[in-house]
């Protein structure tokens, strides 16, 4: 019914949570956890016990973590395959680093629903439960389809697509080359084919190397909390961390530094700083702490200003607002539990603020909604699973067509036929496919026909 | 209507080159076969350029051989010049193409029908189907007459409604000289097909006693030739060149003078044409910066003196065509005897077809040919073919033949055809073929032999052949494979020129062979034995060692697909009650009705999760 090969996903939500789990199914599960996890008991592996050891890359053998890895042998698992789940600190990056390190062992990232629909597959769930798993498929797609729509637009997809345009550019000289006499087409354009394919391979490069440097992947986007000392600001973070994590008191002043912490807002992975309070003060530590956040404002991606509804506007507000000028941020006026005391100055007349109290819990909801609308222009999607495993799928399929592209270029330096070097260059096509879209015979045979006078 | 006495088991409509393939493969397994055709004397006709392969189409003619068909042994017979093109490129892409002699060509394949047991051979219009009840049950012809038969091949070729221009002229005809077939069309229409309109050109023959061939370049061709068929052992009938002719500046001028009268660019003609094979004035448009178009002059045959010039098809009025014509250096005297013209013809949407080529709409009724927008002698006759052998399975009551991607040429066309459908005549191109690697000329007897003899078209004598040549391609194999030579036993001079100084350790003759710089006759020099077998075994082998890797690739891709392409959707599935299925790709399944789940993957639009949700469904139907 179905390849029986082995698959791997993250198990737990992205984000938040002290632990993470990975989850790897299929016939080669146990050979992979056994190469990245280095079990402290070196006796034999029994089925449905946990075992502690380290998680590592088995090319440096650098330890990434450590862990747990519990083996369920086939058929007594979820899936009825061998499976193996992996437990370790749930950082972002770093459950993700772990799961790279599985795909690099040689599992396929799983589908939406894949471990579920083995499971029906292989008789472990009834009917009944199946059905119910076509609709968790259904969901994931859709919100898989807004995120992919999201995506479109960005950097990222924009140059995946701009490097496949030059491999079916490519793929379009072979096949001319093969499928046309020569004289119709003159010849095999070595050089044209040449410079598509450094093109195409530049900026794969590069794209890999931004997922290195990691930004998108570790960052997501940023939003700063930003308000005078005493607004809330902290209990705004905790509030949206659902825990308390930086140290909230009554007494101003209190974040000296700024605290960082990934949050998954409708699907979305968002880093929120946590700054000092913005005051003239003699302070030195607190001067300083002012100074940084003043700092960090534009390099964030949006900017919550808060402040606090039951005090009047002040100059310590009109501080922030000024350097706010020209950065997108959110107005957001705390403590509505309390008497309402402040009117907003003209130059803030023409924004409605975000209400909320971080007290209640109240109009928290709508300034997630407003977070979500600021990136994802009114889709807000919960997919927080997707916008990680999109990602590792877009690196995953990258890594693969890097290497087909490698082969590709050995194979032609070899002089080896245009038919056979073309398989290459359709694997490395087929790669970029899992995030594009596959390439079909005739879109390249109308790059052909487009380019060439063909045709007797 | 009179009732014609006789019941066959098989109809084949048209006689063309899916017809004449449809009724032999029929009649020769043993079925009551009767081939109805407009004219006697065309049986077979070619009617655009007199050659037969070609890229891509060469592969099919092997594969056409190789599963018991005829026209490969007919073009050996009757061929006056064979060329293997892309001999520069790799195995799987090597085609032959042979220009024939268009005369002889018909009169060979009519004098095969007319001898050929269980085949009645008569002149008919069919202008309808007897059908009762969603099955088919004879024909109706122009003349009156009912044949009856159990199933029924429709081959019509550009008959349908055809309707030929040149320039602001039109008329309605088959082919240039031949009446169209009126009202079959229009009947389909009414049984449920959809019925499109498609079009396609040819050029003017011309007199080869008003050409200067001295001003042009002879092309001539391999010698000695090669011939298509597995079962040909060589070619003895003369070989003639053919010519290399250029358009010029001027003939593009005469041609855009004359746009404002032609029925393309005046929208006269709605059919669409194939980009592959556009007109002249196509490519004078399209390409302005193109200062000279390529032709072949191809000779028609040994005893005339017509010349196909290909490439210069056009539906410009005939006196643009005498000016055009006589504008290109060696032709300024040419006297056209038979004009250019395009043609407009009728075909059913391919999508209303099983793999099998039986259609969706009427039972144990098959299409084949241009009728599904193909073009080509070659794809029409791939597709007669598999229609004959699977309405013979039909009437024995026996499961039909499907040719896999993976197992041929034409299976990739029909899989094309009938799980997308075709806007303009389809054309093969090796592109088209995912396993493009496994698909060579060279193996089509190793992939289908087998299944012609199955299905009774490949007698035992052939099979034998063919049993012998696999059994010594394994024997020499193992042999190179076991046969280790040691540095030392190789000559100073041949471990010079393939790199080979300062080896250590012996090597086996199949690892030598696997280097790039080394084929099979160099390791003659190593063991003198290997130059006494036959050279096909050897170039089976040699292909099969050095490619190796890349062929385990596609085979491991095959087996994968092969999953999917064994999961059957039940006829009439209901995608409507499907959940988790958005509303387009639902749509997209309802319309395309594919009968597996490997069809449902390749519709465009149809989405991984989606084949993930029918697969679910169609497992829980079975367990259910």
């Amino acid at each position: 019914m179905y390849i029986a090969d082995t698959i791997a996903a993250i198990s737990t939500p992205l984000g938040e949570g002290g632990i993470g789990i990975l989850r790897i199914s299929g016939p080669d599960a146990r050979r992979i956890a056994e190469r990245i996890f280095l079990r402290t008991n070196s006796g034999g592996l029994l089925s449905h016990r946990f075992y502690y050891g380290e998680i590592v890359d088995p090319a440096s053998l650098s330890p990434l973590d450590e862990g747990l890895m519990v083996f369920m042998r086939a058929p007594r698992s979820f899936t009825r395959e061998d499976v193996v789940e992996l437990h370790c600190h749930g950082g972002y990056l770093l459950v993700q680093q772990i799961l790279a390190l599985i795909l690099n062992q040689g599992a396929r990232l799983a589908a939406p629903g894949e471990f579920t629909r083995r499971a029906f597959l292989n008789g472990r769930i009834d009917l009944l439960q199946a059905e119910s798993v076509i609709d968790v498929i259904r969901g994931k797609t859709d919100a898989a389809l807004a995120l992919a729509q999201h995506q479109r637009e960005g950097r990222l997809s924009r140059l995946i697509a701009e490097a496949r345009q030059h491999l079916v550019h490519v793929l379009a000289l072979l096949e001319a080359y093969v499928d046309f006499p020569e004289d119709e087409i003159g010849g095999f354009h070595r050089e044209q084919l040449d410079s598509r394919c450094s093109a195409a391979q530049l900026i794969i490069a590069q794209l890999l190397g931004s997922y290195d440097e990691g930004r998108v992947l570790r960052d997501g986007v940023s939003v700063l909390i930003a308000g005078k000392p005493n607004a809330g600001k902290s209990s705004l973070l905790n509030t949206l961390l659902r825990e308390k994590r930086a140290i909230v008191t009554a007494i101003p002043g209190t974040t000296r530094d700024m605290i960082q912490e990934v949050v998954n807002i409708g699907g979305l992975p968002v880093t929120l700083i946590d700054t000092a309070g913005v005051r003239e003060t003699g302070d030195e530590v607190e001067q300083e702490g002012v100074r940084r956040t003043m700092e960090a404002i534009p390099r964030a991606d949006l900017v919550l200003f808060l402040v606090d509804g039951s005090r009047p506007y002040d100059s310590d507000d009109e501080l922030i607002c000024t350097a706010l000028t020209g950065r997108r941020f959110l107005l957001v006026k705390n403590k509505s539990d309390l008497t309402e005391m402040m009117e907003l100055p003209t130059g803030l007349s023409e924004v409605s603020p975000l209400v909320i109290s971080t007290k209640t819990g109240a109009g928290i909801e709508h300034l997630k909604e407003a977070v979500c609308r600021e990136f994802l222009h009114g889709r807000a999607v919960d997919s927080r699973e997707f916008v990680a495993l999109s990602r590792a799928r877009h690196r995953d399929a990258l890594v693969k067509c890097q290497s087909a592209l490698v082969q590709f270029g050995e194979s032609l330096a070899a002089g080896l036929p245009p038919e056979i070097v073309a398989v290459d260059l359709r694997e490395a096509l087929s790669a970029l496919g899992e995030v594009t879209g596959e390439t079909t015979p005739d879109e390249v045979l109308d790059l052909v026909f487009s380019q060439f006078c063909v045709g007797k | 209507m009179i009732v014609y006495d006789r019941q066959y088991d098989v109809i084949v409509v048209g006689a063309g080159h899916a017809g004449c393939e449809a009724a032999l493969a029929a009649s020769r397994m043993g079925c009551a076969t009767l081939l109805l055709t407009i004219n006697l004397d065309a049986v077979a006709l070619m009617s655009c350029n007199p050659a037969i392969g070609g890229l891509a189409k060469g592969h099919l003619v092997k594969e056409i051989d190789a599963l018991g068909g005829e026209m490969g042994k007919n073009i050996d017979a009757t061929g006056i010049q064979f060329h293997i093109l892309n001999t520069r490129k790799g195995p799987a892409v090597r085609a032959s193409r042979a220009q024939a002699d268009k005369q002889q060509y018909r009169l060979r394949m009519k004098r095969i029908l007319e001898h050929q047991e269980h085949l009645d051979l008569k002149q008919a219009e069919v202008t309808a189907l007897h059908v009762e009840e969603g099955r088919v049950l004879g024909v109706d012809t122009r003349g009156g007459v009912r044949f009856c038969g159990r199933t029924v091949i429709l081959t019509t070729g550009t008959f349908m409604r055809g309707l030929i221009h040149i320039g602001l002229v039109h008329y309605p005809g088959g082919r240039a000289g031949d009446i169209p077939s009126m009202g079959l069309s229009d009947h389909l229409r009414e049984l449920g097909f959809n019925v499109g309109r498609l079009k396609t050109g040819t050029p003017a023959r011309l007199d080869g006693k008003t050409i200067d061939f001295s001003r042009l370049e002879a092309q001539p061709g391999d010698d000695p030739p090669v011939p298509f068929s597995f079962s040909t052992e060589r070619i003895d009938r003369p070989q003639v060149p053919c010519y290399i002719a250029y358009t010029n500046e001027r003939s593009h001028e005469i041609i855009r003078s004359g746009l404002d009268r032609s029925p393309l660019y005046a929208g006269i003609i709605e059919g669409i044409g194939p980009r592959y094979c556009p007109s002249i004035e196509d490519k004078v448009v399209r390409f302005p910066d193109k200062d000279r178009h390529q032709s072949f002059i191809e000779p028609e045959g040994a005893d005339t003196v017509e010349y196909y010039p290909s490439g210069l098809s056009t539906s410009l009025p005939i006196d643009i065509q005498w000016a055009f014509y006589r504008s290109i250096v060696g032709m300024e005297r040419v006297e056209i005897m038979r004009p250019a013209y395009a043609i407009e013809y009728d075909y059913v949407d391919p999508i209303q077809l099983h793999a099998t080529l039986e259609t969706k709409v009427v039972q144990n009724l098959f299409h084949a040919g241009q009728i599904n927008g193909t073009s080509g002698y070659e794809e029409a006759a791939g597709q007669g073919l598999v229609a004959g052998i699977n309405a013979v399975l039909r009437v024995k009551g026996k499961e039909l033949l499907v040719l896999g991607r993976d197992e041929a040429y034409i299976g990739v066309m029909i899989d094309d055809l009938v799980t997308l459908g075709t806007r303009e005549p389809y054309r093969m191109f090796t592109s088209r073929a995912e396993y493009r690697l496994l698909l060579r000329e060279d193996n089509a007897d190793q992939r289908l032999r087998r299944i012609g003899h199955e299905v009774g078209l490949v007698p035992e004598e052939e099979y034998g052949r063919f049993a012998a040549k696999l059994a010594q391609i394994d024997e020499q194999l193992a042999r190179i494979r076991q046969t280790r030579i040691a540095p030392s036993a190789m000559e100073p001079d041949f471990m010079e020129e393939y790199g080979l100084v300062g080896l250590q350790n012996a090597m086996s003759l199949d690892q030598l062979l696997r280097r790039p710089d080394v084929g099979w006759r160099d390791l003659i020099r190593l063991d003198p034995t290997i130059g006494e077998a036959d050279a096909r075994i050897w170039e089976q082998i040699e292909i099969q060692v050095k490619y190796q890797g890349y062929i385990d690739r596609q085979l491991e891709q095959v087996a994968k697909s092969r999953v999917l392409e064994g999961v059957r959707i039940p006829t009439g599935f209901d995608y409507a009650t499907l959940a988790g299925l958005s509303t387009e790709v639902r749509e997209k399944l309802a319309k395309f009705q594919p009968d597996t789940l490997g069809q449902a993957s390749r519709i465009p639009g149809i989405t991984p999760a989606a084949i993930a949700i029918l697969s679910i469904s169609l497992k829980a139907r079975s367990s259910r």
